[in-house]
């Protein structure tokens, strides 16, 4: 796999235009951009309905330069799966030539709860496609709902911080999990701080035949309440504190992309949210160790199961 | 503020199925009336490292012959992730309301 060279891949046309409606410092489009620089070929895009799909396509304005398919909620990944079925029949009919790649994108709500069936669906299927789920933890476009990527007590306006209740009561879904035991060819957990990684990723993605699933952490200002510049920083510390390891599965095999030198402690990633609040005052502290404890586990199970340790 | 919006076509003119069918053309609206600061960046600092450019949420850095030549003031949003993560510091972010008085 080439080195990514950020020159080099400057000089590719830009697949997503200035002008969409996401918040200032969004976390989705960065993604975007980063993900449609990693190939070359056209591609056919498909976003559940979430903040990227509404923002990007507002009517009469579209900020994609390619095809583009508006779904609801819970279909991304059966109409994708549907144009790629199509796009080999009329290859294979001689009524189309060249390459094309299929790419689906969901939110976490549009992935991990409501599109979670035609996603499991699609890569038992096991058709030529990437599926792309940009997770900001709460369904943000609708006023910051919790969704099961919420992290635990997150407060939200589902699950609010309250006098009973400290924000949400449930630990975060391990999607990537799940997905890579569809056993599809390539799955991915990743982050675009470190664009590097998140780019090679996609560009294994588009390569493999298959379906191929990437799990991107995007931060969100207006759900994470954090300041709009600052949004990389927490991305940043998610992955030294190991809240969201960056790792691979390649045909069954399981990679670990990044190990911090030291592990820094889960309240760097929790302090700079103003989500996480609540969790700093005093009759909350045991929360904190509930939440370093939980995440300790989950990095122990990937060390083994990454044969890292 | 935006050139369509004052256009309003009628059912006659919509494409069959509300297609859009001029790609990107969510460039012809202009989302630069949202910076409350003005991200400004240092040519003589500046490495084209093109850090800022791979972090643009909103497409807005210029990228022209591996140089950074600038900033599309039309859509920057001005979010400042791009002076918060320049290995130089050659972008410094100016409140729009200072500038616009002098």
């Amino acid at each position: 796999m080439s080195k990514v060279d950020l020159k080099e891949i400057a000089k590719q046309e830009e697949e997503l235009t200035g002008g969409h409606r996401l918040c200032s410092g969004c976390g989705a489009s960065i993604i975007v951009r980063q993900v449609m620089r990693a190939t070359e070929d056209p591609v056919v895009v498909g976003i559940a309905t979430g903040c990227l799909e509404v923002s990007t396509t507002i009517y009469p304005y579209t900020a994609w330069k390619g095809s583009f398919i508006h779904n609801a909620f819970e279909n991304v990944a059966a109409t994708i799966s549907g144009a790629e079925s199509a796009f080999r029949s009329l290859k294979r009919q001689g009524k189309l030539e060249g390459d094309t790649k299929f790419l689906a994108i969901g939110g976490d709500g549009g992935t991990y709860d409501i599109g979670f069936q035609s996603l499991s669906g699609a890569l038992e299927r096991g058709h030529d496609m990437v599926y792309l789920c940009y997770d900001n933890g709460a369904y943000m476009n609708t006023g910051i709902q919790r969704s099961s990527a919420t992290p635990r007590n997150a407060s939200t306006s589902t699950s609010p911080d309250g006098e009973v209740i400290p924000g949400k009561q449930q630990f975060k879904k391990e999607l990537t999990d799940i997905v890579a035991a569809h056993n599809i060819p390539y799955v991915a957990q990743a982050s675009p701080h470190n664009f590097r990684d998140l780019i090679k990723k996609a560009r294994k993605a588009f390569e493999v035949e298959g379906p191929a699933f990437l799990n991107v952490l995007a931060q969100c200002p207006r759900g994470w309440r954090h300041p709009e510049g600052e949004g990389l920083d927490i991305l940043r510390a998610a992955t030294d504190t190991c809240f969201w390891p960056l790792f691979e599965v390649e045909n069954g095999e399981w990679k670990l992309n990044y190990i911090p030198r030291e592990k820094a402690p889960i309240t760097d990633w929790l302090k700079p949210q103003g989500r996480f609040k609540h969790l700093f005052k005093d009759k909350n502290k045991y929360l904190i160790d509930e939440i370093q404890e939980h995440v300790d586990q989950r990095w122990e199970t990937l060390l083994h199961r990454t044969g890292e340790k | 503020m935006a050139k369509k919006d004052q256009q309003k076509p009628g059912w006659k003119s919509i494409p069959e199925g509300g297609l859009i069918i001029e790609p990107g053309n969510a460039d012809d609206y202009k989302t630069g009336g949202w910076r409350t600061y003005r991200p400004m960046i240092d040519q003589e600092i500046c490495i084209n490292c093109h850090i800022c450019w791979i972090y643009c949420p909103d497409s807005s850095i210029i990228s022209k012959d591996e140089e950074i030549k600038g900033y599309d003031y039309d859509h920057c949003k001005g979010c400042g992730i791009c002076a918060n993560e320049c290995p130089v510091d050659a972008i410094t972010m100016l409140e729009e309301g200072n500038l616009s008085e002098k």
